[in-house]
């Protein structure tokens, strides 16, 4: 059964179509990604989701009940990790996940038993009892889980869960949320903007761009779909055109052009064609800066669906 | 029932965080001290103008001050409210079944309630100051009740004000704008005896005004129970409007989301 189902979702503000008709189902069980740059339409997608905010047009159903009409079985079966965490600096984190506890409609032994379960869950049960505001960035994510996972939901989503951690504290939660997909059999949706994150995590993905999935899969599945290595030539100025007949000729034709200087191309071995491409390049009287060969990465997965490369997009300078 | 009990929750988490901020607490109780020590000795021979109903300066300021302190609290109330959105917590707790009308509604009891707490303090210290209470314990009462009318009647408005412009810029200028004018608009500090026609006139529009007449009136004696009761009750109802438009205000904001 699908947990998640997404059917043609658009969603405007003012002048900017944030969503534009995006669609996607997440299986029980799995960790699905939401992958892209900022202003992709992630955030704005959980958002519809988590029935925080209603879309234009289009359809969503959580856990089988619809975001729209039935909203408040939604907010019962689901948990909600925001990106900014809505937390009071001066509770505890236990006063914290009981007041979340008693508005999910827990009370009693019940409540106070899961709420010391789950803090030894996710690790913070030594900090318990002192106030958030003393809490390191990685702790307060630990509580924000936690706070969505206090009512047990069948669908839990992470928006942009490990943004703002450092390199150490995110490589620890992304295991911390693997386990606990397991040990609360849950769905997890969660988007990111990191593409390591993605791989590592998630069972199968969908990347995002300018409000729209652009591609789907398992990361594998992503990869494989190029067929071959990335290789990237940058040369010197001026000779953009020049360069893509040569590549063309030797049947490396250029797949995109970045930033007017670099020309990526996909061939089958990169290894064994580079001798060839710069040979040709060279005979053209083309100059050449750098050259690199890398195996599909994300990234090339990215590049590849939107035209786009992932990191400047997500400076915002594409 | 739903809505009492998340009231009820949201209230005590309220709460919680400001006992954690003993500055505010100390504020809280040492302000209106301030206004009465310093109006009762400023104005101490005004009542020699004649119309005050007692001689006794303090005693006819004393429960215009729990009024006054209610309603300058009231206006500021708002700023929790900023806090929380500005905070994500009204966030967070919409992606819950929590009772919307509960994260409205306890913002504005929890500011009546401390009105009434404070109230209640000032009447003790005005004991000590020598206020006599003429109508004793269901004076109290009334004053307490009149205090907690004017704090959640302009608390309705100050959370309308917090959640359509949702800056806190804003909301201390809106504050500072109403505050004052309505303050010298009212008996408050001086008999309606002494005020000038047309500010009486516009004085009996003024809910600040409803609430001082109200608590003034079981202080000193004459007390015209009938005056009391309506002015209560004006009070009461400018109360339920202000909730609704609040409540509005929310629901206005919930849709830009």
């Amino acid at each position: 059964m699908d947990a998640i189902v997404v059917d043609g979702i658009r969603k405007r503000y003012g002048a900017v179509q944030a969503l534009d008709g995006v669609s996607f189902r997440v299986q029980d069980g799995e960790i699905f990604g939401l992958l892209g740059p900022n202003g992709a339409g992630k955030s704005t997608t959980v958002r519809v989701l988590v029935t925080l905010t209603q879309a234009d047009e289009g359809a969503a159903s959580v856990g089988g009940h619809d975001v729209k009409r039935d909203a408040n079985r939604v907010r019962q079966t689901i948990g909600y990790v925001p990106q900014d965490s809505g937390v009071d600096r001066f509770s505890t984190g236990r006063e914290t996940l009981t007041l979340q506890g008693r508005v999910q409609g827990l009370g009693g032994k019940e409540l106070r038993s899961r709420v010391a379960e789950l803090l030894e869950l996710v690790g913070i049960a030594d900090a318990a009892d002192r106030v958030v505001d003393g809490y390191s960035g990685g702790m307060r994510r630990r509580l924000d889980i936690a706070l969505g996972l206090v009512h047990r939901p069948r669908v839990l989503f992470l928006d942009e869960p490990t943004t703002g951690l450092d390199p150490e504290a995110r490589v620890a939660l992304w295991a911390e949320v693997s386990r606990l997909a397991e040990a609360e059999s849950l769905t997890i949706l969660l988007t990111t903007h990191y593409l390591e994150e993605a791989d590592e995590l998630t069972d199968r993905l969908a990347i995002v761009s300018q409000g729209k999935v652009v591609a789907g899969g398992t990361s594998a599945e992503l990869k494989a779909g190029l067929r071959g290595d990335a290789v990237q030539v940058e040369i010197e100025d001026g000779r953009v055109e020049d360069a893509k007949s040569v590549l063309a000729n030797v049947g490396a034709a250029a797949e995109t052009v970045l930033d007017q200087l670099t020309l990526v191309t996909r061939v089958p071995d990169g290894g064994r064609a580079l001798p060839g491409i710069l040979t040709a390049l060279d005979a053209a009287g083309v100059g050449v800066v750098s050259v690199s060969v890398s195996r599909p990465s994300l990234d090339d997965v990215y590049l590849h669906y939107t035209g786009r490369d992932f990191t400047s997009e997500d400076r915002g300078d594409a | 029932m739903i809505v009492a009990r998340h009231t009820w929750f949201m209230i005590v988490r309220q709460t919680r965080n400001l006992m954690r901020e003993p500055i505010w607490i100390v504020l809280m109780i040492v302000q209106p001290m301030i206004w009465l020590l310093l109006y009762g000795q400023l104005f101490k021979n005004v009542t020699r103008l004649g119309g005050f109903g007692t001689t006794s300066y303090v005693t006819f300021l004393a429960p215009a001050i729990v009024v006054m302190n209610a309603f300058f609290g009231a206006t500021w109330s708002g700023m929790s409210m900023i806090t929380d959105l500005d905070r994500k917590f009204v966030e967070r707790f919409l992606a819950t079944p929590v009772s919307r009308l509960a994260l409205v509604l306890s913002q504005v009891v929890r500011s009546a309630i401390t009105a009434g707490l404070q109230a209640l303090i000032i009447l003790i210290v005005s004991l000590a100051l020598g206020v006599h209470v003429h109508t004793t314990v269901l004076g109290w009462l009334v004053v307490i009740i009149a205090a907690m009318l004017v704090n959640s009647a302009f608390a309705g408005i100050s959370q309308a004000i917090a959640l359509a412009t949702r800056r806190e810029a804003t909301m201390i200028a809106i504050a500072n704008f109403i505050g004052l004018p309505l303050l010298f608009l009212s008996s408050t500090l001086l008999a309606e005896a002494q005020m000038p026609h047309w500010m009486r006139v516009l004085a009996r529009f003024n809910p600040v005004n409803w609430g001082v007449e109200a608590a003034r009136s079981v202080v000193l004696p004459g007390t015209d129970w009938g005056s009391v009761g309506w002015h209560l009750l004006y009070l009461a109802v400018l109360s339920a409007v202000t909730a609704g438009l609040a409540t509005w205000t929310f629901r206005a904001y919930q849709r830009s989301l």
